[in-house]
């Protein structure tokens, strides 16, 4: 065969003396990178993704996975990338493919904004002595409120409040559907969205039905190639959620390949078993503002009117976008940043469409408040959030939630190799190969991901106690507590933030 | 750009009394209150509310304005002769005092505003909080720091005794009084930042640092305020106009918002109460004052007194007789009424009401 021109990116490397032949590396590998010779174990290197999976399971640190130095040479301009990509290229004519979110070096404004403190003025607050609240409810609330007193003198509530989705913290899970990753993955989140009491997305593969007990804590997604939409399934969650578009790949359709489609897949999808569903890019009823209304709707027609969210990719106009979503009906406006994440996308379109999710927060929320229509729906916040400290500042620069995916996925293994649209994930998260699912168990991985969740609201409630507030409320939209390091005036005045000294 | 705004911070000391019989009380009583506590301020700010003091002009807006340069009086004056009758102008009487050598000019207007320049159903309050708004945010070096009927701010930089005696307060008899006595950690030396800050015929006194400024802000401005002076006190007194006058809350609905109860207490309630409370903060979470702070507010009907929702400021409550004090410390109370009927500390949140009788 004709060896490609791209050399291997990474180098698996055995240790032959402290190799027991146990043999682990050759069932771990989800790749393919080891088999058996008869006396040893082979190495076919350039088909390593480096998920550390054969690492993990040696049990005698036998195993090495070293980036391979043999690259082409340097070149500030002619990126390593650039190259591999187009011998690949010149070798199949395809578009390569990519999973996880864009991981070239924009710049990360997360990374250029800190979170403000109290000293004398006013005292901090200490999380383990005082109530810390975090609880957000998601959903439309009214500009303001009536009440009539009771016989007994009490407040008695007059206006009728729309739906809400209760959160006992500000995170939840970002759509993810069944196909895209397993079964045992869906169930992992929707384990510790239900202990959380918060909330896991369907995304756009159907509902499993062994999902069904979650229900109080799914929201259910409508995209472009409708799959798995029923009445029931419209029905089966808190909330529906219409998605436009993804910040991974802004402006382009889904493709999950037959080979990913086995019967549990279809069933859920309600298509033929090994049949590529395919997502179209727009959805073709929604070709204008005044569609996606009917479509909002339509669906709260159908749902007895439960909130409806709008998914739409972070593009350079999403602030206009967003307030016609929410003058359209929405309940939610989920914002995904172009660091979201991907099962797959053209790396051409994920590394270079779209804007990061800072700006289109503050943009969004900016808008929204121009209007007089911020409290009209609930901002959701995604695409790239790798910590509580992220989640505190997009809240602060005026989301009511984040959503977290890729975060999630690396508490049950995941190396963020991005490899995920091969279908040949070790970890046993973005596969349908039964023997690689198998091993992820939803009951014991679903306890990491609840710790994770735990660990981020402690230090959630440990932000707010030094910033001497007690509620999250007070922290949301509240960009007086950011300041900004070495960003340009300009930037600065996007985010409506100011400058660290000022 | 909106967001590059200095905020200003300070400590301070605050005092109140009423007299539920509109009892007419001379200024002298809260001043010698107010100087008691001289550890509160720095000398950088001080001020007295007083209702009840203009009975001859009552049914009139008076609005107390300071002009950085005289020159300014004019293009004010032309201003309002063009959307108020005017009843009555004249310079706020003052007394020169040794320590404050500078003062801007300050003027008083009794005014009503003309019918037909009230466009469609505006309300007379509305009409009066526009002139307010836009006069403070566009007419530059002339500021309306005080805007009710039958009341007055009177305020400046100095300490207590010095804007006492400089604005001859012990001179005026009304039956609620607030003073305060600033302490700022930065940006002294406005007259304008010193309290009572009001509007219409709300005043308020503050002590405290509001950490949820920015949103609580954000939030106003959706409403069309406009948040020139870039102090908690302003915050919280657009807040309560927003809920009370514009919103119909009553107030001990504000005060829910204000103060917040936690979540905890709310989820332990009956259904109803529940449901109401639940509804309030989901409604409201962007007006939730967090962050220490005691607020007096007073009004054309009362008095109230609130702390933060954890209680992070003092404030003391007393009785004696038809009169109500609250103060940052119970020696302020002390200071004027020696053997109060009773005295005690308000829970944090829990608001002291207290309503005139008619």
């Amino acid at each position: 065969m004709f060896k490609s021109l791209a050399p291997p990116e990474y180098l698996a490397t055995i240790d032959r003396e402290k190799c027991i032949r146990c043999k682990r590396c050759i069932q771990n590998c989800g790749w393919g990178v080891y088999s058996w010779g008869g006396d040893k174990v082979l190495i076919n290197t350039s088909k390593c993704v480096k998920c550390l999976r054969c690492y993990h399971y040696c049990p005698e640190e036998a195993i090495e996975i070293v980036d391979n130095p043999t690259r082409f040479k340097q070149n500030a301009y002619w990126g390593y990338n650039h190259l591999r990509n187009i011998k690949r290229q010149a070798e199949t004519g395809g578009i390569p493919l990519t999973g996880m979110g864009s991981d070239l070096p924009y710049t990360i404004l997360f990374d250029s904004l800190l979170i403000d403190a109290c000293q004398v003025t006013n005292p901090s607050i200490d999380p383990l002595r005082e109530p810390m609240e975090l609880r957000t409810y998601l959903g439309k609330k009214p500009s303001s409120v009536e009440f009539e007193k009771g016989r007994d003198g009490k407040l008695k509530l007059k206006t009728k409040m729309p739906p809400q989705l209760k959160l006992s913290l500000p995170i939840i899970f970002s759509p993810m559907s069944f196909g895209s990753i397993s079964l045992n993955a869906q169930k992992v989140l929707a384990i510790a969205a239900k202990e959380c009491g918060i909330l896991m997305n369907t995304g756009e593969g159907g509902l499993h039905e062994d999902l069904f007990p979650y229900r109080d804590n799914i929201i259910v997604q409508v995209a472009s190639g409708r799959f798995g939409v029923n009445p029931d399934y419209l029905n089966a969650g808190v909330a529906v959620e219409i998605k436009i578009g993804q910040g991974a790949k802004p402006g382009i359709g889904g493709h999950l390949p037959g080979e990913k489609i086995p019967l549990e897949v279809a069933r859920a999808r309600m298509i033929p078993v090994g049949t590529d569903a395919i997502s179209p890019a727009p959805q073709h009823d929604i070709y204008s503002i005044e569609d996606l209304r009917q479509l909002i709707y339509a669906i709260k027609e159908a749902t007895n009117y439960k909130p409806v969210s709008v998914k739409i990719a972070a593009v350079h106009n999403v602030a206009a976008i967003a307030s016609g979503i929410v003058r359209a009906g929405a309940d939610i406006v989920y914002l995904d940043g172009f660091r979201g994440g991907t099962g797959a996308a053209p790396s051409i379109i994920r590394d270079h469409l779209g804007i990061p999710i800072e700006h289109a927060i503050a943009a969004v929320d900016d808008r929204l408040r121009q209007e007089g229509i911020r409290n009209e729906a609930s901002i959701i916040a995604a695409g790239g959030i790798r910590s509580s400290a992220d989640a505190a500042k997009a809240i602060a620069l005026g989301a009511d939630a984040v959503a977290i995916a890729t975060a999630a996925l690396i508490t049950m293994g995941c190396t963020t190799c991005g490899k995920c649209y091969t279908g040949n994930c070790s970890w046993g998260i973005t596969t349908q190969r039964p023997e690689l699912t198998a091993r992820l168990d939803p009951e014991v991985y679903a306890e990491r991901l609840i710790n994770l969740i735990h660990a981020w609201e402690h230090e959630l409630k440990e932000i707010l106690g030094a910033l001497g507030i007690n509620a999250i409320e007070s922290l949301r939209g509240n960009r007086e507590r950011l300041r900004g390091v070495g960003l340009d005036t300009q930037i600065l005045d996007i985010l409506g933030v100011k400058p660290a000294g000022r | 750009m909106n967001h590059d705004y200095q905020k200003d911070i300070s400590g301070c000391g605050l005092t109140g009394l009423i007299s539920r019989k509109r009892r007419r009380i001379g200024g002298a009583d809260i001043v010698k209150s107010l100087c008691l506590m001289t550890d509160r301020g720095n000398g950088l700010g001080a001020g007295y509310a007083a209702y009840g003091i203009y009975p001859e002009f009552k049914d009139f807006y008076a609005f107390h304005i300071m002009f950085d340069e005289p020159s300014v009086r004019w293009t004010l004056e032309e201003y309002l002769k063009n959307n108020y009758h005017i009843e009555k102008i004249e310079e706020i009487p003052t007394s020169p005092v040794k320590a404050i050598p500078i003062a801007p000019l300050l003027v008083r207007y009794f005014v009503t505003p003309l019918r037909d320049k009230m466009a469609g159903d505006i309300q007379e309050a509305d009409f009066v909080v526009n002139t307010v708004m836009k006069v403070n945010s566009e007419i530059e070096g002339a500021y309306i720091f005080s805007s009710g009927k039958n009341m007055g701010a009177f305020k400046g930089v100095g300490n207590p005794r010095d804007i006492a005696e400089f604005f001859r307060i012990e001179e005026y008899e009304g039956w609620t009084w607030t003073a305060h006595t600033r302490f700022p950690t930065n940006t002294p030396g406005w007259w304008g930042g010193a309290h009572p800050f009001t509007l219409l015929d709300w005043s308020i006194v503050h002590n405290g640092e509001i950490s949820s400024y920015g949103i609580n802000k954000r939030y106003l401005e959706m409403f069309g305020y406009k948040l020139t002076l870039l102090t908690d006190t302003e915050v919280a007194a657009y807040m309560l106009d927003l809920l009370i006058r514009r919103q119909g809350l009553d107030i001990p609905s504000a005060c829910l918002v204000l103060a917040a109860p936690f979540w905890k207490k709310i989820d332990s309630l009956p259904e109803g109460e529940r449901e109401a409370l639940t509804a309030l903060r989901q409604t409201y979470g962007s007006a939730l004052l967090n962050g220490p702070f005691s607020i007096l507010f007073g009004h054309s009907k009362g008095l109230v007194g609130i702390n933060d929702r954890i209680k992070l400021r003092p404030l003391v409550a007393a009785t004696k007789d038809d009169v109500t004090y609250m103060a940052s410390e119970e020696s302020a109370i002390r200071a004027i009424c020696p053997a109060p009927d009773k005295v005690w500390a308000p829970r944090a949140g829990d608001p002291v009401i207290v309503n005139l009788e008619d």
